[in-house]
């Protein structure tokens, strides 16, 4: 005799330890099979994109630290780089390849983080997810190095960045490199031929690469569906076109194949710091200030510029009245637009992939939200 | 390298399918008549000179007496990268560009965030609603004549005797 069910809706978040901050989902299930889902957003919502309207360029950079608080130095990356090209400002070679080797150690520790989230999701409480943290604090460490702090970092500066890395950085920084590959080394060893993650991960959520494409979805989503579109390659900015790198690409388009990805790319992430160190030379590592002034005035008109975040294309577009700070700033976040298809991805299935599908795009509430 | 299309240039093809869609060109940007967005991005996507299968961005300016729809197109075969612009709302109060959601997916909360903070209308969206601010939240907060709660207090007298926690709740 088959039981009979009803829908019922269930309302997970804001405040729920699986939603990767305050994230509200209201979904309906007819048994343990999701039937509906619907995204709330806002519960982050600080206007940033006002708040930027009244501030000066250089101000403006606390305010990117604090989008997508687990890489801060990417979107400083991207918000100097707009700046840049509104400005029309010629950053120092030593400044760009700092921020380089910055923006790649964050891009690890952001990947650190979704993995051992996502494999928290799972079910494996705590270690996966210990283990990625701890090597995520030995970079931040490297941060504090560098800027002084280890979250909001607010490292570069128009032209390059606001102070040289110290004398014991590049020792530090050699050491830490050793130790990621040891960290990715130990995760893969232990969960990428793991049969639980193999069985919990694999053939769920699958999303053909047109429906990605469609729905603007980029980052390591995309390249998970095989489509070979990493900014850092296709449209290369700061020094990336001196670097050799391998794309890291899967077919399957699934949960697995997400997770794949992002450990790859932070072993590619180690290449690149590798040849960024190799290339760097001494010199300023800005503008002077006869040159690039604290208040910088950019010229009537605007400019978008987008890079290759941790989570996807992010992009920063400003529009300048020709005063000392911008008429009108937009992100374009990839956090959020990579939710169009959440729908698409969770309906018909289980409520115990919904969370698995859920950290595997790899969402940050500071950035859907701003 | 992305190839940007030069905003001539884009004009020019763009008039060869929809004629009459567009209003100037410049440096980069075309602008076209908000009511052939829908017809000429269609095309934009779906002929081969084209094929922009990736919408980056949709966001809004307001330069006060009229509003400017922007979109950003990256074509990923051809690898070129494309920007069209839009005026509307010249009377200010019943903004609305035609929705691209058919066209492309990622429109979608991008649309519904130029709604909820600009407050132009996106006639067609499959889901017209707020995303980041609550159903009934007075005004649209990205316009430049909007009153922020400290530019409201900051136009009191500072001894006025007003009770702080009271003009919060009206905002």
């Amino acid at each position: 005799m088959a039981i009979k069910t009803q829908p019922v809706t269930v309302n997970l978040g804001p405040q729920h330890p699986s939603t990767h901050g305050v994230f509200r989902l209201r979904v309906m299930f007819d048994g343990e099979e999701i039937v509906d889902v619907e995204p709330i957003f806002g519960y982050l919502h600080r206007g940033s994109e006002k708040l930027a309207e009244e501030r000066t360029y250089t101000q403006i950079i606390t305010l990117t630290d604090r989008m997508d608080y687990v890489s801060s130095m990417l979107n400083n990356q991207a918000y100097m780089l707009a700046v840049e090209k509104l400005a029309g400002i010629e950053p120092t070679p030593r400044g760009v390849w700092l921020r380089m080797i910055a923006s790649e150690l964050q891009r690890i520790a952001s990947h650190l983080v979704a993995t051992g989230f996502l494999l928290q999701d799972l079910g494996a409480l705590g270690t996966p997810l210990i283990y990625a943290m701890r090597e995520r604090e030995n970079i931040l460490d490297l941060f504090e190095m560098l800027c002084g702090a280890r979250i909001t970092t607010s490292y570069l500066r128009p032209g390059g960045v606001f102070m040289d890395a110290p004398k014991e950085f590049w020792p530090a920084l050699d050491r830490e490199l050793v130790d990621i590959v040891n960290t990715l080394d130990e995760l893969e060893k232990y969960l990428s031929g793991n049969e639980i993650v193999f069985s919990r991960t694999k053939g769920t959520a699958v999303l053909p690469p047109e429906m990605l494409i469609n729905a603007s979805i980029t980052g390591p989503m995309l390249r998970a569906s095989g489509v070979d579109w990493d900014l850092r390659h296709r449209n290369p900015y700061d020094y990336y076109d001196r670097i050799q790198f391998k794309r890291i690409l899967h077919t399957a388009s699934d949960n697995y194949a997400r997770y794949w990805v992002r450990i790859q790319e932070a072993r590619e992430s180690v290449v690149i710091i590798r040849q960024c160190v190799e290339q760097i030379e001494p010199g300023e590592v800005r503008p002077s200030f006869d040159e690039v002034p604290h208040l910088i005035r950019p010229p009537k008109g605007d400019a978008y510029v987008a890079i290759e975040s941790s989570k996807g294309e992010l992009g920063f577009y400003l529009v300048s009245d020709g005063g000392i700070a911008p008429y009108r700033m937009h992100v374009r976040a990839p956090s959020l637009i990579n939710l169009t298809l959440l729908r698409e991805m969770l309906i018909g299935g289980l409520f115990g992939d919904l969370f698995v599908s859920f950290g595997s795009i790899d969402l940050n509430m500071g950035e859907v939200d701003r | 390298m992305t190839t940007p299309w030069s905003g001539a240039a884009l004009a020019e093809a763009i008039e060869a399918f929809a004629p009459g869609s567009t209003e100037k060109s410049k440096d980069g940007d075309v602008w076209l008549k908000p009511e052939a967005i829908f017809r000429v991005c269609e095309g934009l996507k779906t002929r081969p000179e084209f094929k922009f299968d990736l919408l980056n961005s949709v966001t809004a300016v307001d330069y006060i007496d009229h509003f400017e729809v922007v979109y950003h197109l990256t074509s990923l075969p051809k690898n070129a990268s494309a920007v069209v612009k839009t005026r509307v709302g010249l009377g200010r109060t019943d903004a609305s560009v035609p929705s691209v959601v058919p066209i492309w997916r990622g429109a979608d909360y991008q649309e519904r965030e130029v709604w909820d903070l600009m407050g132009i209308r996106f006639e067609g969206h499959p889901n017209h609603k707020r995303i980041m601010l609550w159903e009934g939240f007075p005004g649209h907060p990205l316009r430049k004549d909007y009153v922020t709660y400290d530019q409201s207090i900051a136009t009191l007298a500072p001894d006025s005797d007003v009770d702080d926690t009271s003009s919060r709740a009206g905002q």
